[in-house]
């Protein structure tokens, strides 16, 4: 099991999730990717359709000013 | 009840499906086109796009203006066509220079470019299909399009692929444009 990160925090729609998707589709069973994202459609948006595609989305939690971090296990 | 496919039956009655006509080569509309299929492709969407008339200068090996088709007007239309990366918007062109405007502002603002889009559209694998129809009209055949092209379809197909989702129309704008730059 390994755990990769993606920086999404300077990407808009659509490429916010299209990104951790990609990631994610790389990834084997049991990985982990720290999504680093900003508030609003981000945050509201990629753990609610991480959920959707069947990931797990472990945790969720502020790293500083706007930018929080959503782990999800493939 | 007589025979009965239980195996259609049993497939999920609201399988999330978008389907795209892509009539339009324009720079923002193949923007938004992209920008759909991507986004819905990425949370779980069955995502077809039908490129007809202007929108085939989308999927075209050479994304430049290029002598491309059949016969001495196809090549010509081939040639002010154009490809990808020679597409108009659809107002305010200026001889074409909005779209390298556009294309520094997505950069600089960290929006996807159009070539972002479409090379995530291929990593999601969204289905990219030609309009037959039109590809006879114009001289151009399946061997001038990106390889991810998954075939050559008529309107038929097109209607039985779509079934059961959502189709949208991407349309082209209805004016004399011969400043395409």
């Amino acid at each position: 099991m390994s755990t990769y990160q993606l920086d999404i925090t300077k990407e808009h729609c659509p490429m916010t999730f299209v990104k951790t998707k990609i990631q994610l589709s790389k990834l084997q069973p049991g990985d982990l990717l720290e999504v680093f994202l900003t508030e609003g459609e981000p945050l509201n948006n990629v753990p609610r359709s991480s959920k959707e595609q069947g990931y797990n989305v472990l945790e969720v939690s502020h790293v500083e000013g706007n930018i929080h971090k959503v782990l999800i296990q493939k | 009840m007589g025979n009965i496919d239980l195996t259609t039956l049993n497939q999920p009655v609201n399988q999330k499906k978008l389907s795209l006509i892509c009539f339009s080569g324009d720079f923002d509309k193949l923007v938004a086109t992209f920008t759909l299929a991507t986004g819905a492709a990425a949370v779980g969407y069955e995502v077809n796009i039908f490129f007809t008339f202007w929108g085939l200068d989308a999927i075209k090996t050479k994304q430049g203006r290029s002598f491309v088709g059949k016969g001495f007007l196809g090549k010509l239309f081939g040639f002010f066509m154009g490809g990808l990366k020679s597409a108009p918007v659809s107002r305010l062109n200026f001889l074409g220079l909005s779209p390298k405007i556009f294309r520094y502002l997505m950069r600089s603002k960290n929006v996807a470019t159009l070539e972002e889009l479409v090379e995530a559209a291929k990593a999601l694998e969204v289905n990219m299909y030609a309009c037959e129809m039109a590809m006879h009209i114009l001289g151009l055949e399946k061997s001038d399009f990106i390889h991810e092209v998954k075939g050559v379809l008529g309107v038929t197909t097109f209607l039985e692929l779509s079934e059961g989702g959502r189709t949208l129309f991407i349309c082209s704008n209805c004016q004399s444009d011969f400043s395409t730059g």
